[in-house]
């Protein structure tokens, strides 16, 4: 009997599960997935809570729903994988072989690397929205908040979901301005980027947006420490920005396991061929998700296309073939802007992001780089498609690689 | 593309003044592009361009956390060695294209 482990429950682990236990004979191989958490969080749904669109319970549901049966669910924490030995050990010491793995074992925030992050104004001023405790934590604060100075800022590339803080800042404004407090809260957006996104045409459709909302974009910041005494940011340069209340995108890392394993980058992210998936490690482990160091997005979109391809071609690699499906980058995300609308955006490794319709070229329904209420309406139904199709490896109407059919060139 | 003359020789340059290929540069090529940013190339600044120049040959990618780990500065003297936007600069004096943030 010959065993695919997979590292991670979250998002890509459990959809490759259900991919996989289709695939392979029960007969010839044991499917097993570790993961330390019993409770399966709906990431994107963190973002509203603070806002009170959605409570704790929307998000939440238990993971072993998620598992197929014929895949054995293993509740551990992970030491680390020795890949000379096709071995991983589990917290306590327990030891799985391997014949093929699969590590998904995600991203976290890590505000211990920033100093003056986790201290004393930790989820009393300052908050995350990444971790559903924050999320719930800003939720309450924001209920009595009479008004002052919100900043959102982000420390360090890469973080998981890279339209998440712009969103939060457009949701916070139609928030305030619906208790009627807008004109005594100033909303400022920090960033170590250029501008308020990374690729140009975005930049500009999304920069002309925050401004219509008065955001202030602070650009070029990069967080070297946080001054709980005096509530300020302080950056490497010596550039100081005031805050009566702080949300932040902590340092994203992967998973102290990859670092225990010798697998990481400086971030503990994992060095995997940008199109076949395969870690640079060894031949027969392959990465997915966020944990991995290629570079798109670290979002659930990328994780539901690259796991077409990587279905593809663990199958090519069990069978002796080469391994020839290539993943180009694809990732899809919805950006809610507040007021019912939203933006969508559509891209890969070598394409930026541009305007045009989705996923039916000249028709939609959704419009890419434009802010209308249809878009906001694709998100609103998204949570119900990830849990009925998504998570469980079904379908979707959406090809995996990024087609230019629907979009359009343009030139800033 | 443009071609520009530095130290005498001559490069091929991106719109954005990065080099095309950065097997043109040499040690007197980055201490003039240095001058045209404000900047006096030290022993300090040629430890960390041939830091970035090695990360890049491997393929890796930039960051100015892994700048910070290397063991030749820290963020601060980074950003004090190439004042403005630290990765930028250094990037276009080491003769390497300009570091893409993933989106």
């Amino acid at each position: 009997m010959k065993r695919l482990l997979i590292l991670g429950a979250g998002t890509a682990g459990t959809m490759m599960a259900n991919k996989m236990r289709k695939a392979l004979d029960r007969e010839d191989w044991n499917i097993t997935i570790v993961d330390q958490h019993k409770t399966h969080y709906y990431q994107p749904g963190f973002l509203f809570i603070p806002f009170g669109i959605y409570q704790k319970q929307d998000v939440i549901k238990s993971k072993s729903d998620f598992i197929p049966p014929g895949v054995d669910l293993i509740y551990s924490a992970i030491d680390k994988v020795v890949s000379d030995d096709n071995k991983v050990f589990l917290e306590g010491g327990k030891v799985l072989n391997y014949d093929v793995l699969i590590i998904a074992t995600g991203t976290h925030t890590a505000p211990e690397e920033t100093p003056g992050l986790k201290d004393k104004l930790w989820y009393k001023e300052i908050f995350d929205f990444y971790t559903i405790d924050g999320a719930v934590a800003l939720q309450k604060y924001f209920k009595s908040f009479e008004g002052g100075n919100l900043v959102m800022a982000i420390t360090e590339l890469p973080y998981k979901c890279p339209v998440a803080p712009i969103e939060f800042v457009c949701l916070a404004d139609a928030y305030f301005t619906q208790k009627g407090i807008r004109d005594k809260v100033k909303i400022s957006f920090v960033t170590p980027l250029p501008g308020a996104f990374t690729k140009p045409i975005a930049t500009k459709m999304l920069s002309e947006l925050l401004k219509e909302k008065n955001i202030e974009v602070i650009p070029e910041f990069y967080i070297e420490s946080i001054d709980n005494e005096n509530k300020k940011l302080k950056s490497y340069d010596g550039q100081e920005i005031d805050f009566d209340v702080l949300t932040i995108v902590p340092v994203n890392m992967g998973s102290d396991m990859v670092e225990r394993s010798g697998m990481g980058d400086d971030l503990n992210f994992i060095p995997t061929n940008k199109q076949t998936l395969q870690s640079e490690k060894a031949e027969n482990i392959f990465v997915i998700g966020d944990a991995s160091n290629i570079p798109t997005s670290k979002a659930g979109s990328v994780a539901h296309f690259s796991g077409e391809i990587l279905y593809d071609n663990i199958l090519s690699y069990i069978e002796g073939r080469p391994l020839l499906a290539k993943f180009d980058g694809h990732a899809n995300c919805y950006i809610e802007t507040g007021f019912g609308k939203g933006a969508l955006i559509d891209f890969n490794y070598e394409t930026e992001p541009l305007p045009g319709t989705f996923p039916l070229p000249g028709i939609g329904p959704f419009g890419l780089l434009k802010n209308t209420k249809i878009n906001h309406y694709g998100k609103v139904i998204f949570r119900w498609i990830y849990w009925h199709i998504l998570l469980k490896g079904k379908e979707m109407p959406i090809e995996a690689e990024m087609t230019m059919a629907g979009k359009k060139r343009v030139k800033i | 593309m443009v071609e520009k003359t530095f130290a005498g020789t001559i490069v091929n340059l991106n719109d954005e003044g990065y080099f095309e290929d950065m097997n043109q540069w040499n040690k007197e090529i980055a201490a003039e592009i240095a001058k045209e940013e404000g900047i006096e190339l030290t022993d300090k600044h040629f430890q960390v361009l041939e830091f970035l120049r090695a990360k890049v040959e491997k393929g890796e990618t930039l960051t100015i956390r892994s700048v910070g780990k290397s063991g030749i500065v820290d963020i601060k003297e980074f950003y004090q060695l190439f004042p403005g936007g630290p990765l930028k600069k250094s990037t276009k004096i080491a003769g390497i294209k300009k570091p893409t943030s993933c989106v």
